[in-house]
């Protein structure tokens, strides 16, 4: 924690879900975007419909879920549909308004990779891989990506692309035939970052509070662009705080509750 | 029209050396009990398909038994990574492992088009993504009414397909009920289904007339396994024992420390004794 009274984290977190709409069909990734979409359903956004790939469609869980397929997903469901129909008719359809991801790789057009560090048929790291996010980058009306800055994480150049984003920057997905946004947003713990209209290179538009253009450029691997007027990122609000750490509480609580040492945080599932 | 058996036998009868099987199960009813026979009874050379492989293809790849995976997220959900995995990916240990790698949306749709009766299937997919490059399986179409271009995988269709279910009624019609997944589309894609449940009941008269239920003549055999799916869950009957998720990581982080666990909690017990391992995770569910 620092003298600010929270941790860069809980902003991230709070930033992220800020950026949510009580109208929003959001498709959530597991980890920091399930917490920012949970929260926004706590406070400012109590209507939006929060779907996990595993079939639940407008979730309200009570507890954060360490994976995509918790039980408590379905209990406080709308409705639960099987995959296939899932990636069909719901997020093929154009049905969904957010996709929310996470990245082990990002790079400054808002592609992805969680595949591998390294070369495909020889690589250094063999990571999880895609899952459902190659689709929901491409199928979901407009992509947020939220991820703790690190150089390792946000690379000049990825190793591979998982999911797409920008691609090389300017109308790249047109010239794929893509017809959907891609990523509109970028939530790290430092700041918020937006693509140039017409580069589509992410550029910071925020820094949150007692944040440094320093900082921000130490903790990514490529030469950081800032807008000419960076606005600062308003502190949270005591409802947010309190809203996250109390979702966090009841969270590791269960956790502990139902699986002694279950306590490190989660990751696509 | 099905057979209730016990499982050694329902595994024996219906896999083979060689065989393209699925184990399916999206984080819930994972067919844990089904997969630790199939390690008892020392398959080789098979091609394992799952979406997320998971804890079980985990340890039949370190066990030496799978020649290839074909799957679309290679994680142990929760934690982070599959490490027996890896080692064959990354080392060739204990062998070298070809890997078919896809999308979520590619293998729901392959193995929906695989139930259908569909040579391939099709999809809006992979666009922009490197997956297309890499693996030979994913190709296009062009739709001949508007010209989309469209992503085209091959369906899959197991030699056989193992899932747990909650429960079957005793003319051997199977109940799936909470976060159904895949495996419907699983067993009907496949030559043979086998389906391990939690229990038997007399009917399923007092139902919601919509449950998902495979009829009797669509399974091939039924084995009765209580805590069949821990450490996944059973909807209904006891939650997700995250703790195994979390330990499993270390265990399959060290060789020998893995050969150590499967010798012990594989290889030297059996079906029966699933049900204790669920016990304390019964009463919260």
């Amino acid at each position: 924690m620092s003298e600010l009274g929270f941790t860069p984290n809980e902003m991230m977190t709070i930033a992220a879900s800020r950026a949510l709409k009580g109208d929003d069909v959001c498709f959530v990734g597991i980890g920091a975007p399930s917490a920012a979409c949970n929260v926004a359903r706590l406070t400012h956004a109590p209507d939006i419909t929060l779907i996990y790939e595993s079939g639940t469609i407008g979730t309200a869980p009570d507890v954060l879920p360490l994976s995509i397929g918790d039980g408590e997903l379905c209990d406080t469901a709308v409705t639960t549909v099987s995959v296939p129909e899932m990636f069909r008719y719901w997020l093929q359809g154009g049905r969904i308004s957010i996709g929310f991801l996470g990245a082990a790789q990002l790079d400054k057009f808002g592609n992805i990779n969680t595949t591998v560090i390294g070369d495909y048929a020889h690589p250094k790291t063999r990571l999880p891989g895609g899952g459902g996010a190659p689709e929901i980058a491409t199928s979901s009306k407009e992509i947020y990506i939220t991820m703790a800055q690190t150089k390792r994480g946000m690379v000049e150049k990825i190793d591979f692309y998982t999911s797409f984003g920008h691609g090389e920057g300017g109308d790249h997905r047109q010239r794929l035939g893509i017809d959907t946004k891609g990523p509109t947003l970028l939530i790290t713990d430092l700041a918020i970052w937006k693509p140039d209209p017409e580069t589509k290179e992410f550029t910071v538009v925020s820094l949150h509070p007692g944040v440094t253009r320093d900082k921000v450029q130490e903790t990514c691997g490529w030469t950081v662009k800032f807008a000419d007027t960076l606005e600062e990122t308003p502190a949270p609000t005591e409802l947010e705080l309190n809203t996250l750490r109390d979702l966090k509480a009841r969270t590791d609580a269960a956790h502990k509750g139902e699986a002694v040492g279950a306590k490190r945080g989660s990751k696509d599932g | 029209m099905t057979k209730f058996l016990p499982l050694s036998q329902a595994v024996a009868d219906n896999l083979n050396n060689g065989d393209t099987v699925a184990f399916e199960g999206f984080t819930h009813l994972i067919p844990t009990a089904a997969a630790h026979e199939a390690i008892r009874q020392g398959f080789k050379d098979l091609t394992l398909v799952r979406m997320t492989p998971d804890l079980i293809y985990d340890q039949m790849i370190g066990m030496g038994m799978a020649r290839k995976a074909v799957f679309s997220y290679a994680g142990n959900p929760g934690v982070g990574l599959l490490r027996r995995l890896r080692d064959a990916v990354e080392n060739g240990f204990p062998h070298a492992l070809e890997i078919e790698e896809h999308s979520h949306a590619a293998m729901a749709n392959a193995y929906e088009a695989g139930a259908a009766g569909l040579p391939c299937a099709i999809f809006r997919g992979y666009r922009g993504a490197e997956l297309a490059q890499v693996n030979p399986n994913i190709k296009s179409v062009t739709c001949p009414f508007t010209g989309e271009v469209l992503a085209a995988v091959p369906s899959v269709r197991p030699d056989v397909t193992f899932i747990h279910a909650q429960k079957a009624n005793k003319k051997g019609d199977v109940l799936v009920e909470g976060i159904i997944g895949i495996q419907k589309e699983a067993a009907l894609a496949a030559k043979r289904a086998v389906v391990t449940v939690e229990e038997v009941v007399d009917n399923f008269d007092d139902l919601h007339p919509n449950l998902t239920v495979l009829p009797n003549w669509s399974v091939t055999a039924i084995s009765v396994v209580p805590g069949g799916a821990h450490p996944s869950y059973a909807h209904g009957y006891y939650i997700r024992d995250n703790a195994s998720y979390l330990e499993w990581d270390e265990i399959a982080a060290d060789r020998d420390r893995f050969r150590e666990w499967m010798q012990e909690n594989v290889i030297e017990k059996s079906a029966d004794d699933f049900a204790a391992r669920v016990e304390h995770l019964r009463n919260v569910a």
